[in-house]
């Protein structure tokens, strides 16, 4: 990929994270942190690309590695965040 | 091996689902709606992958896919309400092991290109290896497995030379890639020694703000191997997750009324074993 290109899209993606979470209410830091966490779970395409590409058996197998570890932070990362916002949800109604 | 546009064109799509997903969670009217919707983008950015024309091994992929995000699914269904920060914390330790490993298949393929995707490469494999092993100790202190906080004498020293010697390493794989394995495997074992070192004195009650900075960590990591796959999607969704995560560790820790540098470099008996 074209480095300057990709520094653009850094300093967007950055900018992008700061804005949404600069004015977040203190009870939603932890769910948000769940649920970014969930987001930096597509890590799993990345390494479903490189065992996609693996040529010999230790390439196979820590490729293996990364796609388990990916597809476990997606999710593992999804259902925490879905059950703790659900909580949340339920507190709010009854208030 | 380059995605046609179909392909490309599900995962630019992915990239928004997970910006407007964030975003939604940012609200407590809409937050619910967010993490379904980025949920959806993580779906089709997967499905979208196993379209590429000539993907090896898909059995395999198939199988790490079903053990990795089926184990973690079910598991994450039945753990406690009250353990669930430990969860979070094992997860992102697990995403930036996934990171580091992307990172070790490229430089055992040893066909990176050019000096930029070498750094990056290098320095996400740094980041997402102490991101793993690092947040492998905070869910161990918090589901009760290492119950108080050990520290080193002269920890901060012992940090800034591990911490040290795994730049000064990673310096050398970048100058002398490709091929020096021995040289690979030492930079990763000192990268995850790190993890464990730095985050091993730090006590129970300072973890989620150890854990959202880790977060943060992970998602660099996933940015920086987006690039070195040439991938914009994981390069978004990593950066925007770098950028929130560390804005939102600020917030933590100013809401627990301590700067991140108290919590990170002088770890005192005062504030040791949390609980």
């Amino acid at each position: 990929m074209d480095g300057l290109l990709a520094l653009y899209i850094f300093m967007l993606a950055a900018f992008t994270g700061y804005e949404i979470i600069a004015k977040v209410p203190v009870i939603l830091h932890t769910p948000l942190m769940s649920g970014s966490n969930f987001i930096h779970g597509v890590v799993v395409v990345g390494a479903m690309l490189v065992l996609g590409m693996a040529e010999t058996p230790l390439q196979q197998a820590i490729g293996f590695f990364a796609v388990a570890l990916g597809a476990a932070n997606a999710a593992g990362g999804y259902v925490v965040t879905e059950r703790m916002l659900a909580m949340f949800k339920k507190k709010e109604n009854g208030q | 091996m380059t995605a046609p546009f179909y392909v490309q064109g599900a995962w630019f799509v992915g990239a928004a689902l997970f910006i407007f997903g964030l975003k939604g969670m940012s609200s407590p009217a809409s937050a619910r709606r967010g993490i379904v919707i980025a949920g959806y983008g993580m779906l089709l950015a997967i499905a979208a992958t196993f379209l590429i024309p000539g993907l090896q091994n898909i059995g395999l992929i198939a199988l790490a896919l079903v053990i990795g995000g089926g184990g973690a699914w079910i598991s994450a269904q039945k753990v406690k309400m009250t353990d669930m920060p430990q969860m979070v914390a094992i997860y992102n330790g697990m995403g930036g092991g996934a990171a580091a490993a992307i990172a070790a298949v490229e430089f055992a393929k040893g066909d990176m290109h050019g000096l930029v995707a070498t750094t990056l490469a290098t320095l996400g494999a740094l980041i997402g290896a102490v991101s793993f092993t690092g947040s492998c100790v905070a869910w161990a202190k918090l589901q009760g497995v290492l119950k108080k906080a050990y520290r080193l004498p002269a920890q901060n020293a012992v940090n800034v030379l591990l911490a040290l010697i795994s730049v000064g390493l990673g310096l050398a794989v970048i100058a002398l890639a490709p091929q020096q394995p021995e040289l690979v495997i030492a930079f990763f074992i000192v990268a995850l020694v790190l993890g464990l070192i730095v985050t091993l004195p730090i006590g129970g009650a300072d973890m989620p703000v150890v854990i959202s900075l880790f977060n943060a960590f992970t998602g660099l990591a996933v940015g920086f191997e987006g690039y070195v796959l040439g991938n914009p999607a994981l390069i978004i969704a990593g950066i925007v997750v770098g950028a929130a995560g560390t804005l939102l560790t600020q917030l933590m820790a100013k809401a627990m009324n301590r700067p991140i540098s108290n919590i990170l470099f002088t770890p005192l008996v005062a504030s040791g074993p949390g609980e």
